[in-house]
């Protein structure tokens, strides 16, 4: 009974916090732009989502500067962490603490501090300044998602390779690198998904009709409801769903490879602590 | 060579965190004048005029609402997904997660169908022959659009804390003759205080900075500090101001990561609490 | 005698203000098969660190075969590592980590599989070659990884307390293995352990230290009958460790009674330890001891009883013995002149 209770307690929370997304998936069906009323099923918006043209070029510039910040990031946070994994006393210290800083700091302040470098620094603002702005908030979750593996890491594992024969690039390379495979991917869809989502950072550093798909949603959103953004909430919604799936099914095998077996939940509600630190 | 690496981040961190600091720190204590710019803490004066306090007093009262609402909903939920109702914890706690992973805007626009004048929630209503309910556009709807956004920051940190706590000591307790009620109050919520405290200050400070969330959901009549510090920059063009306002923020963090790390003590190993 | 392969003059250690090695002087000669043992903290990875080259002496010079090697990296060191929980490379299946050393030297294909195949045959794991290391138990990890280190032919293998993570029954197993495989390939071992009963089982020479310096150098047998020092005596096994006089040359006395004894060269009335091995102490009548008191606990371990023996004088003695007496007997302790080991008074530290 109390078991009855408390369970149907959580099942209400998720209710909440489902109910607008299935509001939302539901009425890009509805071939009626009044919400109230159900008008029918309809792929109409759908098809209109796909011939708006903000919206498409909005799309492409996520995508590309998704990809290319996840990238860079991935490069530059995973030679920190290694960095910050052998450096200790005080410069450990302060570069920890640099690191947590665009994670603690209020979006806001890291967006309007990023506007007023680059506007002195007479950056144009547009591409290139979405890309850096994105590339910096990045960093410090690709960091924090590999630092952990570099401590799980045998301590000994660097000199085997010293000892097999291996130059210090080399035992970097061949051996460190791959053992510490899986956190850097995490780290890389990490920076990934936070740069699709991100809007407050992107609002303020980009320029001249570049637009990401939040600042387009934004836009839109404030001129009030419009169907279109249901019928992207839906695809979007899908996407997400497909790629946490597929993370947690490769956390689920790595699982079953032996190791870490019992930290595994440990371990995603991490990653879920990384992602929550900059919303 | 492991030194080496660091270089790249180091350089990168300089130019696009601390120098952009420097930068806001730099415009909040000076002000512009003919030949360049002058000392002055006339930015942070400013922030003391009575509308501008206005807002500060409307800001912090949303989000301290908002805090103790997350707090009230947050906790039972957090501590049955601890304990043993459920016997795959994974899955609730993934469930539990997957819409914080939907598109900030898109899911506080969703409330924007459900509130609105021919919303979901009125049409229901209007159905049941019931008076309609104008929510949408007010603090109401403010407060709920930061509760729906912001509730898995409280739950999680908790979640997190409430499953590490030995079994063995709340059957001790109860070993020693301690009921359910003061089990609760005498060993799991006081050892699960750091977990409260991060979960408190990871929703009051996003409910404090947003300027989203006021926009869409209050219609923009309910300015907040974060729609203070937007304007600055983007329509009135007063970067001191807007860094001074920039600054007061940061303080307010760092005060409330001082506290955290008073209540937290040791460990600071977990990801970012 | 065979000719000194690795030879440590004078060597020194020191981590910020803590002193790891203080000054140490060892030679480690061909084929010999030299353990290193003490208390955690006493020095003796250090030691082994230093001469795999992950570490840099503070003071003092390593010699190898005659030449200073202070300073070569470790992958210009003829000398490989079996490290402590083996760092096997878990991203590459079990030939690979095996192969990796001579795929490093760029050996051809051929090569590098014909090694391998011989080396698995060596560690009795054959047929692992696709496995997954995380999937192996942990023997057969231990196999891996000395495989790993012995398929590129070293001059010398160093093992940094390479059983310590296997049951009981598995690292008595390993130890034969391992003390056949050295004999077998004929080249040096350099064995780190804590564990006294596996030194004395497996090596050739012994060196006990602790605190950063060497206590005693020595073939078992010597360490275990001769301990230089009360700290040895204790470490080697269980003792009986009392204060004593010196009277004389052969005369001892302890515990309110003269002893013969078979030590000489002390001063008159020297303060000394006297360390009485538990197996050495024979139970017999009370009225025909010198030594006697009560029983006051006893524990069945087995092979033997162990018992506590509260002497007049108010000292407790450990006697190992196949007898047993209840608790609250009145008995005797007999012992023989040889038995009794003096030592000189360690100044403590």
């Amino acid at each position: 009974m109390v078991r009855f209770l408390k369970r149907s307690y959580v099942y209400l929370v998720f209710a909440f916090l489902y109910m607008p997304i299935a509001v939302l998936m539901v009425y890009s069906f509805n071939d009626s732009r009044s919400r109230g009323v159900w008008g029918g099923f309809t792929l109409r918006w759908y098809v209109e989502l796909f011939q708006d043209r903000t919206i498409m070029s909005s799309l492409y510039s996520t995508l590309f500067i998704g990809v290319t910040s996840a990238i860079i990031a991935t490069i530059i946070g995973t030679l920190a962490a290694i960095g910050i994994h052998n450096s200790r006393g005080i410069q450990k210290k302060l570069i920890m603490n640099v690191t947590y800083l665009p994670v603690l700091n209020p979006e806001i302040v890291t967006a309007i501090s990023l506007m007023i470098l680059f506007v002195f620094a007479r950056v144009r603002l547009g591409y290139l300044t979405l890309l850096l702005a994105h590339i910096t908030f990045n960093i410090p979750y690709v960091i924090l998602s590999v630092l952990p593996k570099l401590r799980q890491l045998n301590k000994h594992l660097y000199e085997a390779a010293l000892d097999l024969g291996c130059t210090q690039p080399q035992a970097l390379w061949k051996v460190i690198i791959p053992e510490i495979m899986p956190g850097i991917i995490t780290g890389l869809l990490l920076a990934f998904t936070l740069s699709i989502d991100d809007f407050v950072i992107s609002f303020f550093t980009t320029g001249s009709g570049i637009n990401t798909l939040s600042i387009t949603i934004y836009s839109m959103a404030r001129r009030g409801i419009n169907p279109k953004i249901n019928a992207l909430s839906t695809i979007m919604f899908t996407f997400v769903l497909l790629l946490l799936i597929i993370v947690n099914v490769r956390q689920a095998r790595e699982e079953k490879k032996g190791r870490n077996g019992k930290h595994g939940s440990k371990k995603q509600i991490d990653s879920f602590d990384a992602r929550f630190g900059g919303a | 060579m492991k030194r080496f690496s660091l270089f790249p981040y180091v350089i990168w961190m300089t130019l696009f965190i601390v120098v952009p600091m420097f930068l806001v720190l730099y415009y909040a204590f000076t002000i512009p004048t003919e030949t360049g710019a002058t000392w002055s803490l006339e930015n942070f004066g400013r922030f003391f005029e009575p509308i501008y306090l206005r807002v500060l007093g409307r800001s912090l009262r949303l989000a301290v609402i908002s805090t103790v609402i997350c707090l009230i909903l947050g906790y039972p939920a957090a501590m049955v997904m601890a304990g043993n109702a459920f016997t795959r914890k994974n899955v609730i706690l993934l469930l539990f997660v997957v819409p914080m992973w939907m598109n900030f805007l898109l899911r506080t626009y969703a409330w924007l169908t459900i509130l609105e004048r021919n919303g979901v929630i009125n049409v229901l209503l209007a159905n049941l022959s019931l008076p309609r309910l104008n929510i949408l556009y007010t603090e109401a709807a403010v407060v709920l659009g930061m509760v729906y956004n912001f509730l898995p920051f409280m739950v999680l940190p908790i979640y997190s804390v409430l499953s590490k706590i030995d079994k063995g000591v709340v059957e001790a307790a109860g070993d020693l003759g301690a009921n359910a009620f003061r089990v609760f109050t005498k060993v799991v919520f006081p050892l699960s205080l750091p977990g409260v405290v991060s979960g408190v200050t990871m929703v009051f400070m996003p409910a404090l900075t947003t300027f989203v969330i006021s926009r869409l959901l209050g219609g923009g009549q309910f300015t907040l500090i974060g729609n203070l510090i937007e304007q600055q920059f983007l329509v009135v063009g007063d970067w001191g101001f807007g860094s001074a306002i920039s600054v007061v923020m940061i303080v307010f963090i760092l005060l409330s990561m001082a506290i955290m790390s008073f209540f937290e003590g040791e460990e600071k190993d977990v990801a970012l609490w | 005698m065979s000719e000194i392969i690795v030879d440590l003059k004078s060597v020194s250690k020191v981590y910020d203000e803590t002193v790891a090695l203080d000054g140490i002087d060892l030679y480690i000669r061909k084929n010999e098969f030299v353990t290193l043992l003490g208390p955690s903290g006493c020095g003796k990875t250090t030691t082994l660190r230093l001469i795999g080259g992950f570490e840099q002496p503070s003071g003092g010079t390593i010699l190898f075969e005659g030449r200073d090697i202070t300073g070569i990296p470790p992958y210009k060191r003829r000398v490989n590592t079996v490290f402590q929980r083996y760092a096997l490379f878990s991203h590459l299946d079990v030939f690979e980590n095996i192969a990796f050393g001579l795929r490093i030297k760029k050996l051809s294909e051929k090569a590098i599989k014909d090694k391998v195949k011989k080396m698995l045959e060596q560690v009795n794991l054959e047929g692992f070659e696709k496995r997954d290391v995380n999937s192996l138990s942990g023997g057969q990890q231990q196999r891996v990884a000395i495989a790993r280190a012995l398929v590129n032919e070293p001059e010398v293998l160093l093992l940094d307390e390479p059983l310590a993570a296997l049951d009981l029954k598995l690292r008595r197993e390993m130890q034969h293995e391992l003390k056949s495989m050295q004999k077998q390939l004929g080249i040096t071992f350099v064995f780190v352990t804590h564990d006294q009963e596996e030194a004395l089982s497996m090596s050739d020479t012994v060196v006990v230290m602790q605190d950063g310096r060497i206590q005693q150098i020595g073939t078992p047998v010597d360490i275990y009958n001769e301990p230089t020092n009360a700290f040895v005596a204790d470490f080697i096994g269980e003792s009986n460790i009392v204060d004593g006089i010196m009277r004389k040359d052969y005369l001892v006395d302890f515990s309110g009674s003269s002893f013969d004894c078979v030590d000489f060269g002390f001063a008159k009335d020297e303060a000394v330890d006297v360390v009485i091995r538990p197996e050495d102490l024979v139970l017999i009548p009370a009225e025909k001891a010198r030594l006697s008191g009560t029983v006051s606990s006893v524990n069945f371990l087995g092979v033997h009883y162990e018992m506590l023996v509260e002497s007049d004088d108010g000292t407790s003695w450990l006697v190992h013995s196949t007898l047993m007496e209840p608790v609250g007997t009145r008995v005797g302790l007999g012992l023989e002149p040889m038995d009794i080991h003096i030592m000189k008074k360690v100044s403590s530290r």
